[in-house]
């Protein structure tokens, strides 16, 4: 199951790689990552493979915001069909 | 691949703009549960709503997780109760409501509707019995909404059951004064209402309907007002155009959650209700919509003309988004439910008789409306004839859901709480409709040519 996994927030190092380290603890896959500094704030937009995942999505997404409230982000996770329904005809 | 703009915009109108579902429900149809045993025919029908919407919540709450949009309610409509009560012999029917609300609450979810009868054309023995037990019902339990629908275009305006209804308001209020007459935020009546509407508290499962569906009532106010803050200055024909798009965004993203709910709740998919529906947050105002298109305070002149823009295209948008539209689908405009609506109307700006205006071009009606406490039952009922004729003449559903709050004056404020928000009270005509009211009887069915 593929998934957008967004991270909003204050820009500080280290962030690229506490996301990725997370997800790969919970056996999330990336398959593409974009990242840039948008009004200010930190701005990455993941695409996943969340289908071998070692947790549940609900788990997986509770895992993500916690790791995101300890370094002042927002970090979520959304399968990406929400997004094809709103974007793509 | 989606791009990173498109990605975020999706973020910002859920995070910023209060974009979400406002209700996924779930139609039951109880036609099975009628018994002449009334006790029998109450448990059939707690034991066929448990079992039917048994994983009802549950799913919303998985689907809501997973797409990461907020799902508000998740609700039930029912049967009209008159037309399964009517099956069992007895004079009480507020033991249906009961059933209903132990349900109700069994499932989890925020409401449920269907205590209802319609009455458009006469009142069976049945009717007349769910009628005058409303103000007992609604007072008894916590989630069951009522609904009754005194008039169709096809049929005209029962005139008879729109005078009992001014005083079964009336009642309601009186029962329920206790909690600021809340009975009535739950108590609407329609003429033209429609079989697969998923909003409270005019929800039921028509008679035409399947044994049981999903259907799904998007939002986003404030979606749309943030879109069209991007066109300001510009011609209307820009603004009908920004909010189609819009509509069509929200509308998609309805249709997604309705077709999911469905296939894992093993529930054919109904419709998609694509209504702009209010809350009193702040930027999720229909009012605020209507003034971000140059009006200083919604209810002044122009603002029905840009509600008809609006509504038309929020349905325009919509329309193409989903496999099958239905419902209300419009702009709705209850008062309470609406900041800016709140403050128009606290201004002196919004009064009834514009509401009324406006309701010639939008969806339903002169909702959510708090009326002095001593509005005397034969004006409340003048109000539904009015609203009523105006839904018979052009061929639309109209509703009054009116709180006559005991107690309460012009310049007071009714407070309902969470969703259902809080009202100040509207002043009314003050001279009587009264014998008007008296004569009862029916307004016959409108003609349908030499239209003017």
């Amino acid at each position: 199951m593929n998934a957008i996994v967004t991270v909003i927030g204050k820009d500080k190092v280290g962030i690229i790689a506490a996301v990725c380290i997370k997800l790969a603890e919970m056996n999330v896959n990336v398959l593409d990552i974009s990242q840039t500094i948008l009004d200010g704030k930190f701005t990455m937009v993941m695409a996943v493979d969340a289908a071998n995942a070692n947790v549940g999505f609900e788990e997986l997404a509770a895992q993500l915001r916690e790791l995101g409230e300890g370094m002042e982000l927002s970090i979520r996770i959304q399968r990406e069909e929400i997004f094809d329904a709103m974007h793509r005809i | 691949m989606l791009n990173q703009k498109e990605i975020l915009s999706t973020i910002a109108m859920i995070d910023q703009q209060h974009l979400d579902i406002r209700t996924i429900t779930m139609g039951i149809s109880l036609l099975s549960c009628c018994d002449p045993d009334a006790k029998k025919a109450c448990d059939k029908i707690y034991e066929k709503i448990t079992r039917y919407a048994e994983k009802l919540v549950k799913t919303g709450e998985d689907i809501q997780h997973e797409f990461g949009i907020p799902i508000v309610n998740k609700r039930i409509s029912v049967t009209p109760m008159a037309l399964v009560a009517g099956a069992s012999e007895t004079e009480d029917y507020v033991p249906f409501a009961m059933a209903l609300d132990r349900a109700a609450k069994t499932c989890g979810v925020n409401f449920i509707g269907g205590y209802s009868a319609l009455v458009q054309k006469g009142m069976t023995l049945a009717d007349e019995k769910l009628i005058r037990s409303i103000p007992e019902a609604l007072d008894r339990t916590e989630l069951v909404c009522s609904s009754i629908n005194v008039g169709s275009t096809r049929a005209g305006i029962n005139m008879d059951a729109v005078k009992l209804m001014g005083r079964v308001i009336k009642d309601t209020a009186a029962r329920t004064a206790d909690r600021d007459g809340l009975g009535c935020a739950k108590l609407v009546v329609f003429c033209n209402a429609v079989e697969d509407n998923p909003f409270m508290a005019g929800a039921f499962h028509g008679v035409g309907e399947a044994e049981r569906v999903i259907n799904v009532g998007v939002s986003g106010p404030g979606v749309v007002y943030h879109a069209l803050q991007s066109v300001k200055g510009q011609p209307l024909d820009v603004v009908a155009e920004t909010v189609k798009k819009t509509a069509f965004q929200v509308t998609r993203m309805g249709q997604l959650v309705a077709k999911e709910a469905s296939s894992r709740l093993d529930t054919p998919f109904g419709i998609v209700d694509l209504s702009l529906a209010p809350t009193p947050a702040i930027g999720d105002s229909v009012a605020r919509i209507l003034e971000e298109m140059g009006l200083e305070v919604c209810g002044t002149h122009g603002t029905t003309a840009a509600l008809a823009l609006l509504n038309d295209a929020v349905k325009k948008g919509g329309v193409m988004a989903s496999s099958s539209v239905g419902g209300l689908s419009g702009a709705f405009i209850p008062v309470s439910e609406d900041e800016g609506m709140i403050a128009a109307a606290k201004a002196g700006t919004l009064c009834v008789d514009k509401l009324e205006a406006m309701t010639c071009v939008c969806s339903v009606g002169l909702d959510m409306i708090a009326v002095p406490g001593d509005t005397p039952a034969e004006t409340i009922s003048a109000i539904i004839a009015d609203e009523a004729a105006i839904g018979m003449v052009n061929n639309k559903t109209t509703a009054v859901r009116l709180l006559p709050t005991p107690g309460k004056n012009v310049g007071d404020t009714v407070e309902m709480g969470g969703l259902l928000g809080s009202a100040p009270v509207m002043p009314v005509h003050k001279e009587s409709s009264a014998d008007f009211i008296q004569r009862g009887g029916r307004i016959p069915a409108p003609l349908h040519s030499l239209r003017n």
